[in-house]
């Protein structure tokens, strides 16, 4: 029998096979604890959930090539300044609310989830809330109703899901925050509702309905 | 052994047993894949259908966790199938295998009917512990999430105890430490936090170590030993083969996962780390093409059971295609920014789980098939195998038809509702509307029909192959090597 070529031998590959999966495994955990300390609330690419009390835009940065969150003035949510953790509770029953009601299996979050709905990454900043004094509002009301308000052209609606007032502003509150986190620039192109001339901490919206053609985001 | 085509346990050693039942369960699960799979592809074409009873959502959350599960329960199938005949002696603990099926099974069945029956709850954490986490692909509730790892650790256990007790061999090697790793990264989706960047970061672990290295390695082990019953291929080829690929898998696999951190919030050096090893991933599944082709070429196509011989043959191009081809045209962030989240991912996630994993499954259970009729021929010139045939045909017609359905969706909503429009929900819609759009979607449903007919034959064909048939199996000259 020949004599067993180093590259072709089971010993060889089985060492490499070890090796190479272990130096990428300890090369992961590396990046990931850098990672995840990036990606804390409270973080520059990550804000903390007291964010929702400020105007979020996002705006084209020269320097990275793309558009960026831009956090400005005070501009509280529902027209309430928040503590961080009534902030972060609040962000986190919205999100519980993603989650209950299973939104990321009709939208994506972040680009990821299903393709059958909008991506909600930047929705918080959708030109088509009308505008930004009847985007609160609007938002709530949508999400408690929306199966009746025909939105598109395809006759594709989305289902009541009960959802309740509490529920809805915590969902508003959880968007809102999701549209400041830097994404590296997605979603690319984006344009976002006109913000620049609205007053400076708006009155509360919460006890007006907004008007009927605010409340969902017309298309046609 | 029995009577030749008679199908009975008898047939069978303890693991295969236990084996036939996970089958059995996964081939019924494929089924319900595919009937939600076409209720929610037709909710895109006719969007009042079960509005409000069975929401897209519904439809498209069992569509994708029948698949998970089914192809979950043909992997753990699949291992007991081999365990005793790679380790040389019986199963370890066979009572807590059979145990955990039923348990396993059982919730199964529970899961499904929450999802149909309750659909949502509260916004709260209850919900997430009783109903449905509503995070893509482990939507299963947290109490589940509890039972499916011990039920993995229950299997583990049975795996490695029995190598530990028989042979280890280099499969075993391989199936052992790849079963750690599965058992562990799911315990990265178990936590709630408010924070969807640091959601998704762990998510990721997962769903791409999971899909994109654990799952390979595992469908790896499985085309080896696969290749050794159906053609006798020496088996240090296939370790050999089985290592290079393993190298390869998790060397590409692992860092590869940053292609999933380029838009969630993560930093940007992602960027070039996600980019450069995501683009290697394809490497290894040429690896296991060249090996499939070479040993099926080398042996002439000669095996003892063609109907598998097939099907891992469209593994391994399955596979190369569907992960490989479709999944790097997409993966560099210069043209994810446009893709992410569009039906360009649907066109890959379809062609990549078919090809690599549902294959390997089908090929198995046409192994366990053959002994289970007590060691039957299945070679060529089969009576009725027009039905493996054309089943695999109309599968695979169906699947290419999805998936260039998907894809041409894609490319359209890449071009209007992200490069152009700046993905608003205008945008959206303004690409959803658009024929090509509605099109490639006719065409999705189109191919989804074909698909479900070559499941039935599939189903049907695996009911019936080889009952009349009076032929032994036969036996490959080159077992022990040439």
């Amino acid at each position: 029998m020949a004599q067993e070529i180093w590259w072709a031998s089971p010993s060889f590959w089985r060492k490499s096979a070890i090796w190479v999966t272990g130096l990428s495994f300890v090369i992961l955990i590396f990046l990931t604890f850098d990672t995840v300390k990036q990606i804390t609330a409270g973080s520059p690419r990550v804000p903390a959930y007291s964010v929702i009390n400020k105007r979020i835009d996002y705006v084209f940065n020269t320097e990275r090539n793309f558009q960026v969150p831009v956090i400005g003035q005070d501009e509280p949510l529902f027209g309430k300044m928040l503590t961080e953790e009534e902030a972060e509770a609040l962000v986190s029953h919205g999100k519980l609310t993603t989650q209950a009601k299973n939104c990321m299996n009709c939208h994506t979050l972040l680009g990821n989830g299903s393709y059958y709905a909008p991506d909600l990454t930047k929705s918080w900043l959708d030109p088509s809330w009308g505008s930004k004094e009847a985007r609160e509002q609007g938002m709530v009301d949508f999400l408690m109703n929306p199966q009746d308000r025909l939105h598109n052209a395809l006759g594709r609606k989305m289902p009541n899901l009960g959802i309740t007032e509490d529920e809805a502003k915590a969902t508003v509150a959880f968007l809102k925050w999701m549209s400041s986190i830097d994404t590296n620039g997605f979603p690319a192109n984006f344009k976002p509702i006109d913000q620049a001339d609205a007053p400076v901490a708006a009155a509360p919206a919460t006890a007006e309905p907004a008007p009927e053609v605010s409340a969902a985001p017309a298309q046609q | 052994m029995s009577a030749l085509g008679i199908l009975t346990n008898a047939n069978l050693n303890g693991g295969q047993k236990l084996a036939v039942k996970y089958f059995t369960v996964a081939i019924a699960l494929f089924g319900a894949q595919v009937l939600f799979g076409l209720l929610a592809g037709i909710q895109y074409l006719n969007p009042d259908f079960l509005f409000g009873i069975l929401d897209f959502s519904v439809n498209r959350m069992l569509h994708i966790n029948a698949m998970v599960v089914w192809l979950l329960f043909g992997f753990i199938g699949s291992v007991y199938w081999l365990l005793e005949d790679e380790s040389g002696v019986p199963v370890a603990g066979l009572a807590l295998g059979n145990l955990i099926f039923w348990i396993f099974t059982l919730a199964v069945v529970v899961v499904v009917l929450v999802y149909l029956l309750v659909q949502v709850g509260p916004g709260e954490l209850k919900s997430i512990w009783l109903i449905n986490e509503g995070r893509e692909y482990i939507e299963a509730p947290r109490w589940a999430d509890i039972g499916i790892v011990v039920c993995v650790l229950a299997f583990f256990y049975n795996v490695a105890a029995t190598f530990m007790k028989g042979k280890f061999t280099g499969i075993a090697g391989v199936l052992v430490l790849d079963l750690i790793a599965l058992a562990g990264l799911y315990l990265a989706g178990m936590y709630y936090t408010p924070n969807i960047s640091m959601d998704q970061h762990w998510w990721w672990w997962v769903i791409h170590l999971w899909v994109e290295a654990t799952w390979e390695v595992l469908v790896g082990c499985l085309m080896a030993y696969g290749l050794i019953k159906t053609m006798g291929v020496r088996r240090k080829i296939v370790e050999t083969w089985l290592y290079i690929e393993v190298a390869l898998m998790f060397g590409s696999g692992i860092l590869g996962l940053g292609h999933h951190y380029f838009w969630i919030g993560t930093p940007e050096y992602w960027f070039t780390i996600g980019g450069f090893f995501s683009a290697l991933e394809p490497i290894p599944l040429v690896a296991m093409v060249v090996h499939a082709v070479f040993d099926a070429g080398h042996h002439k196509l000669k095996s003892t059971n063609n109907p598998a011989l097939a099907w891992i043959i469209a593994q391994a191009f399955g596979n190369f295609f569907g992960a490989g081809v479709w999944g790097f045209m997409h993966t560099l962030p210069q043209i994810n920014l446009y893709t992410h989240g569009t039906q360009w991912t649907a066109s890959h996630g379809h062609l990549a789980f078919f090809g690599a994993y549902a294959t390997m499954v089908i090929a198995f259970l046409y192994i366990a098939l053959q002994k289970w009729r007590g060691g039957v021929y299945m070679s060529s010139n089969l009576a009725g195998a027009w039905k493996w045939k054309w089943a695999i045909f109309l599968l695979h017609l169906g699947m290419i038809a999805m998936v260039m359905g998907l894809l041409i969706a894609g490319y359209e909503q890449s071009q209007i509702e992200r490069a152009i429009e700046g993905s608003t929900w205008m945008g959206y819609f303004t690409a959803q509307a658009h024929p090509w759009f509605v099109q490639g979607m006719f065409w999705r449903q189109i191919g989804g029909w074909v698909f479900a007919a070559g499941f039935v034959l599939l189903a049907w064909d695996l009911m019936t192959i080889g009952k009349r048939e009076t032929r032994p199996a036969l036996v490959h000259s080159e077992a022990e090597g040439t």
